[in-house]
């Protein structure tokens, strides 16, 4: 019983270490048969508003963040200013 | 004037991605502009090291190929705004890697970052070859234990021949540093192990650090912390923020000192602090 107060405030570091790794295998597992998804989806997204608009190549920005019940996928795309090019891009 | 700095060993498993993480860290700790590396194509481990797994979209790569701008690639540290990290690919092999490729996006780097820290896969294959490549320093991980001691010696050899610094007449070869990793003061006061000076006599360079076997070490890895921002007080983390001093050109004594024995009272204040 007294024992009990000799645990490091900060022990189970190892617990952390298992979930961290569960989530990212999780992953991992899923994603490897289908590497550089997001590479090719960044290219789809910028060519179908290309299609429409005229924008940079650089105009389409993915970030993502993998957690353990949901992941959250953010899309940002600079639209040109219409008054500065002349066309397209109208918000 | 930037400086690249190659982690590397030879061997596996001797400490390279914690020797690369908690130098970088010590390195943005102290102000400096870092970027981190991972050059194990296939095999990453900086960004669980680092603690930054869950938010790699573009890696080293993707950018080497175009796929994606150097920006959305690195990954800013969120303990530390003068750190960022450079995952590399976990399904392409060690191919995609190219000299060229490398030289560029080392080239943007430059511009951005004080240090670049390149950290090297075990072997001598091409992935290590090119973190080594460029580099201007190498910081040469070494376990005392014969395997190691000869894998860094092989090492050296091909830092001073097959590098761009040893390929390009009239520059300084690179300067290389041995970092000696997993130090187990008991097991070398009983005899078992070689000590600092066997392991320099052999190799003949200079010394940067000795870092001592630590329970530190292993509980920063289980929290994706490098030990240099985790526990600062463990022996370990003082032990890399000394090399980082001695890397940036500081004098600072050498000391050599083995796991931290913490007395009840010690832990017990620190439990309360």
């Amino acid at each position: 019983m007294f024992g009990l107060s000799f645990r490091p405030r900060k022990a189970n570091t190892a617990q952390t270490a298992k979930e961290r790794l569960q989530i990212l295998l999780a992953h991992e597992r899923t994603d490897g048969s289908t590497p550089d998804v997001l590479p090719m989806l960044q290219r789809d997204i910028l060519a179908a508003i290309q299609k429409h608009m005229k924008i940079g190549k650089d105009a389409v920005d993915i970030r993502m963040e993998r957690g353990d019940e949901l992941s959250s996928l953010e899309i940002n795309i600079d639209l040109p200013n219409s008054r500065g090019n002349g066309q397209g891009a109208e918000s | 004037m930037s400086k690249i700095i190659v982690v590397t060993s030879g061997k596996g498993g001797v400490g390279k991605t914690t020797s690369a993480a908690a130098i970088s860290a010590g390195l943005a700790k102290r102000g400096h502009k870092t970027v981190v590396i991972d050059f194990d194509v296939g095999l990453r481990n900086l960004d669980l090291i680092m603690g930054c797994e869950r938010r790699v979209v573009f890696d080293f790569i993707n950018v080497i190929q175009g796929d994606a701008k150097l920006k959305q690639a690195l990954i800013k540290d969120r303990r530390l705004d003068t750190l960022s990290i450079l995952p590399t690919s976990q399904t392409r092999d060690k191919d995609a890697l190219t000299q060229e490729g490398v030289e560029k996006v080392l080239n943007e780097l430059r511009e951005e970052f004080d240090y670049i820290v390149c950290d090297s896969p075990a072997g001598i294959e091409r992935g290590a070859q090119l973190a080594m490549y460029f580099a201007d320093e190498a910081v040469v991980v070494t376990n005392p234990e014969v395997s190691s001691v000869r894998d860094s010696d092989r090492v050296l050899g091909l830092l001073n021949s097959k590098t761009h610094r040893a390929e390009t007449p009239d520059s300084e070869p690179i300067k290389a540093h041995a970092l000696l990793t997993r130090y187990d003061t008991q097991r070398i006061a009983k005899g078992e192990m070689m000590t600092v000076e066997d392991v320099l006599e052999i190799l003949a360079i200079p010394l940067l650090g000795v870092i001592p076997e630590s329970q530190a070490v292993l509980r920063a890895s289980n929290l994706g912390t490098p030990v240099t921002l985790d526990d600062e007080g463990s022996r370990a983390a003082s032990a890399y923020d000394e090399a980082v001093a001695r890397l940036v050109g500081e004098q600072v004594e050498m000391r050599i000192g083995g796991e931290e024995r913490q007395g009840f009272f010690q832990r017990l204040f620190k439990r309360t602090a």
